[in-house]
């Protein structure tokens, strides 16, 4: 047995364990999450939201609207929709009502939105996230609750232009998120169905042949080769043809120069793709696009100052000030301590990264003044109560 | 797949069940599950040519989000979250099903409407019911004794439609709350303070927050004589208060469970009591109400509680209420709702909505906030029972888009659903190619733009489409423009037009847009 088949079952025997309860009749169970799913702690919402937020800046950027729909369709809507990978569908227990079956992608539920609302011109996005039952002996470490995030263009326009558009979209966010140099590979349906059919593959065998030349980006030619010949039934002769083919790659000009191939213009199919290729590629020089650079601490809260005293009994005057601060929209955090020590609320602040701390004290209070301290360089200066909002506000809108 | 005969006997079935509902007169409802249940099994036989036809529809309970609806929803989880964030709070996540041993035992009568996914082989798991078990769980998984987190998310829950009308079963909540041994009443205090400046920055209206505290409730059950395994009962009684009379649940007292009237009566006497700090005091001095030490212990918290929310410059709004009684068993000191005044003044500006300046228009009443503190939950989660104490509040927020989006119709305001700034258009054609150019320097320059999918389109279709859509500038580019070497640029409301030099637009687009609200 693996070790997640093994989990699997030790799992079962503590829930059954569990239903016999503690020894006081205490209800004792394993403390979990669902196997394949995780919670997201703070760092990682803050790490999530940033991702989201730059995405998103570019999706508006591009005027795209946002839909949202419901965690489970009918079973009926996503039956017959995704082939093999049906298997790995949730279904909801059949409590009496309608058949359920948690989405297993947004590009479903999106054409049943389309259908459902007669839309016929839309540019939508959609984050939410999605649900296969993967088996994990097959595919360990993916998740089976997992966030997808889509990007659609739906209606009739003039060629290539939204097509141009959703990879300006996609070299903008790749950029952005600063990952690194990237590379987006570009092909056409209808010039892969040419080119089969003008190297001899027969009809019924293009999607299998299809699916074999996509694992060229994981496997060698020799693999691939094989498995064209010796599984999938083609002869050498034709798979070497495929081969000259598919080791191409450019831009422009090998759209250009593949439409004078011999072999390839003679099918209307491939011209038509690599007609629109050219233009595509056309659309993709207007559209040029520059790097940019982020770099910033991870915080998983947006505290801008912690107000604290050094002396004893000022809670109240912590508490006032503080509500000044909130009211004029500033974030700011006090400690639930009626008479914490300073040096505890200073460590507070290094610990959740707030860079500013206003202090109070008796003397401070007669002067009608605020220690403004900043935690990282403890430089202090007293500012004048009332100018101190005026004073953070100035402080925090030249931070990053 | 189920053969063909068998799904067909069973399409007959279905129908004779749903002729019979009909001339019955059977619940809307009823008839229209038995429907698509009929039109399921119709569908499974396929369209002639074996064309997989299949009903539209989401599923009962649940809605699509459309892009206005998703504007709206944006702007309120903005204030909300600009609130949580302004106080310094963290924000988690979890699955969206748990195990159904994490659920069960938690949620009493309630169970019954919790979703189960089906036994295929693995886990027994089910959807949440809410976001403060999966809290729990999670503060004991980890092992954390302080937080101070919001979470908002979608929670599960199959109502019977037959009982609560309109209600989904799919829906937001939006939970705030504080976990952690602390100096008594400020995290509680806070947590008002949150409310408050959540429900006044949304703008709907004057509201108000009930308090009250479990303790006080207990304490002033017991010396008015209930018997102790009738509190939880008697609580849910008075929770009623709200929503009926006091003769309806004095009779729910005597009648159904069993208090004698003297006893009603004598709750009847405090649960009439409203009030501030003032309040607490005065109840302090009660004759009967002194001598429970619960009570007491919560009318001290009470009167602390006030205090720090005089200092927070809430208590406007906060009331002192004895007859709060929330329903959730597992509350353990103070407790609190939010409730909004009754009527919206709406002044209905357009003509088409048939009504007349002045037109008072009542939007929805009902709690838009509730929570407390609940020190027991986490203990629970603990092998060791190790107890966190936590205090939080949740926020109604469907309620709340449900008035936005009334509000946003009776106003007939118009809510945009991008954010485009600027349309790059031409009047002429053949003119791609520049318009794609510019549109690319402005989304370099992250300037919000469109462009359309059109190679030559009309100068008034692009306007049209920005009036639609509510674009507010348009840069128009044409053969003498290009030559000058500037760009035309025109409000689309008002038709002023202006030639900006080419290589100053970015800038005057910035400067334009940031005085927008």
């Amino acid at each position: 047995m693996t070790v997640s088949q093994i989990d699997e079952e030790v799992a079962k025997l503590l829930q059954l364990k569990a239903q016999l309860g503690g020894e006081d009749g205490k209800h004792v169970f394993v403390l979990k999450t669902a196997k394949g799913t995780r919670d997201y702690n703070p760092k990682q919402m803050a790490i999530r939201e940033k991702v989201f937020n730059t995405i998103i800046g570019c999706f508006k950027r591009h005027g795209a609207e946002t839909i949202d729909t419901p965690v489970f369709e009918l079973k009926e809507t996503l039956t017959g929709k995704y082939g093999e990978d049906s298997k790995l569908i949730y279904d909801l227990k059949d409590q009496g009502g309608e058949l359920l079956s948690l989405r297993y992608d947004l590009t479903v539920p999106f054409a049943r939105y389309l259908a459902m609302n007669k839309i016929t011109n839309i540019k939508r996005y959609h984050i939410a996230k999605v649900y296969r039952r993967d088996n994990p002996a097959m595919t360990r470490g993916r998740y089976r609750e997992f966030y997808q995030c889509d990007f659609d263009i739906a209606g009739q326009y003039d060629p290539m232009i939204p097509d141009a558009e959703c990879l300006k979209i996609v070299y903008e966010i790749l950029s952005e998120l600063d990952l690194g140099d990237f590379r987006i590979k570009v092909n056409d349906r209808r010039i892969l169905d040419g080119m089969f059919a003008m190297c001899g593959v027969p009809d019924e065998k293009f999607r299998t042949i299809c699916s074999t030349v996509d694992k060229l980006d994981k496997a060698s030619w020799e693999d691939v080769k094989n498995e064209m010949v010796k599984e999938k039934g083609l002869s050498e002769g034709v798979a070497d043809q495929i081969g000259e083919y598919v080791s191409m790659q450019g831009g422009m000009d090998l759209a250009e120069r593949l439409l004078q191939d011999p072999k390839l213009s003679q099918s209307k199919q491939a011209c038509a793709g690599l007609a629109d290729m050219k233009q595509l590629f056309s659309y993709l020089q207007l559209f040029q696009v520059t790097d940019k650079l982020l770099a910033e601490k991870v915080r998983t809260t947006e505290t801008q100052v912690l107000v604290a005293s050094a002396q004893k009994n000022l809670l109240e005057e912590r508490l006032k000030l503080t509500t000044e601060l909130w009211n004029a929209g500033i974030k700011a955090e006090v400690l639930y301590k009626k008479n914490p020590k300073l040096l505890t609320q200073l460590q507070h602040c290094e610990e959740t990264g707030i860079p500013l701390v206003a202090i109070l004290g008796e003397q401070e209070l007669k002067d009608g003044v605020v220690k403004l301290r900043k935690v990282a360089s403890r430089e202090e200066v007293d500012v004048p109560r009332e100018e101190l909002v005026e004073e953070l506000k100035r402080r925090t809108s030249k931070l990053p | 797949m189920a053969d063909k005969a068998q799904i067909q006997e069973a399409i007959k079935a279905q129908g004779e069940v749903v002729r019979r509902l009909k001339a019955e007169k059977a619940s809307k409802d009823q008839i229209d599950e038995e429907v698509a249940k009929l039109l399921q099994l119709k569908a499974q036989l396929g369209g002639e040519d074996g064309k997989h036809v299949f009903v539209l529809k989401t599923a009962k309970g649940t809605r699509d989000y459309n892009p206005k609806q998703m504007a709206i929803r944006e702007k309120v989880f903005n204030t909300i979250i600009g609130c949580f964030k302004r106080h310094g709070a963290e924000t988690i996540d979890t699955p969206v099903f748990e195990l159904k041993e994490t659920l069960t035992g938690k949620y009493g009568e309630d169970s019954k409407l919790i979703y189960d996914l089906k036994d295929q082989g693995g886990e027994l798991l089910s959807l949440r019911y809410d976001l403060t078990v999966p809290f729990a769980r999670y503060l004991a998984m980890n092992k954390i004794t302080n937080i101070k987190r919001y979470h908002i998310a979608k929670v599960y829950r199959r109502d019977n439609p037959a009982m609560t009308r309109g209600r989904y079963r799919e829906f937001y909540q939006c939970d705030f709350d504080i976990a952690g041994q602390y100096d008594p009443m400020i995290p509680d205090a806070e947590c008002l303070k949150i409310v408050y400046e959540i429900l006044s920055e949304l703008d709907l209206g004057d509201f108000r927050i009930k308090v009250n505290d479990r303790r006080i409730l207990d304490g002033m059950f017991a010396m008015c004589g209930v018997p102790d395994e009738k509190f939880r009962t008697i609580c849910s009684t008075v929770d009623k208060l709200d929503k009926a009379s006091w003769e309806d649940v004095k009779n729910e007292m005597v009648k159904e469970k069993g208090l004698s009237e003297g006893v009603a009566d004598q709750i009847g006497e405090y649960v009439s009591m409203q009030g501030g700090m003032d309040l607490a005091e005065r109840l302090l001095q009660d004759p009967k109400l002194s001598q429970s030490k619960q009570a007491c212990a919560g009318l001290a918290d009470m009167k602390q509680l006030f205090s720090y929310l005089q200092l927070f410059q809430v208590t406007d709004k906060v009331l002192f209420d004895l007859s709060l009684a929330r329903g959730l068993d597992y509350y353990t000191g103070v407790i609190y709702e939010a409730v909004l005044s009754q009527m919206i003044q709406a002044p209905v500006v357009a003509e088409q909505n048939g009504a007349l300046p002045g037109d008072e228009a009542s939007v929805s009443v009902g709690s838009v906030a509730g929570g407390g503190r609940y020190d027991g939950l986490v203990g629970m989660f603990d092998p060791k029972g190790k107890k966190v104490p936590c205090v939080g509040v949740s926020i109604g927020i469907e309620r709340i888009f449900s008035i936005m989006e009334q509000k946003a119709e009776l106003l007939a305001e118009k809510v945009r659903t991008t954010e485009t700034q600027v349309l790059v258009a031409s009047a002429q054609k053949n003119l791609l190619e520049e318009r794609l150019k510019l549109t690319t320097e402005l989304w370099n320059a992250g300037i919000k733009a469109e462009v359309l999918y059109k190679k030559n389109p009309k100068l008034l279709t692009q306007l049209q489409h920005c009036e639609e859509t509510g674009i507010p500038l348009v840069a128009i580019l044409g053969e003498q423009e290009l030559k000058d070497g500037v760009v035309k640029l025109r409000k689309v409301a008002s038709r002023e037009e202006v030639d900006v030099p080419r290589e100053e637009l970015v800038e005057e687009l910035k400067r334009r847009t940031s005085k927008l609200p």
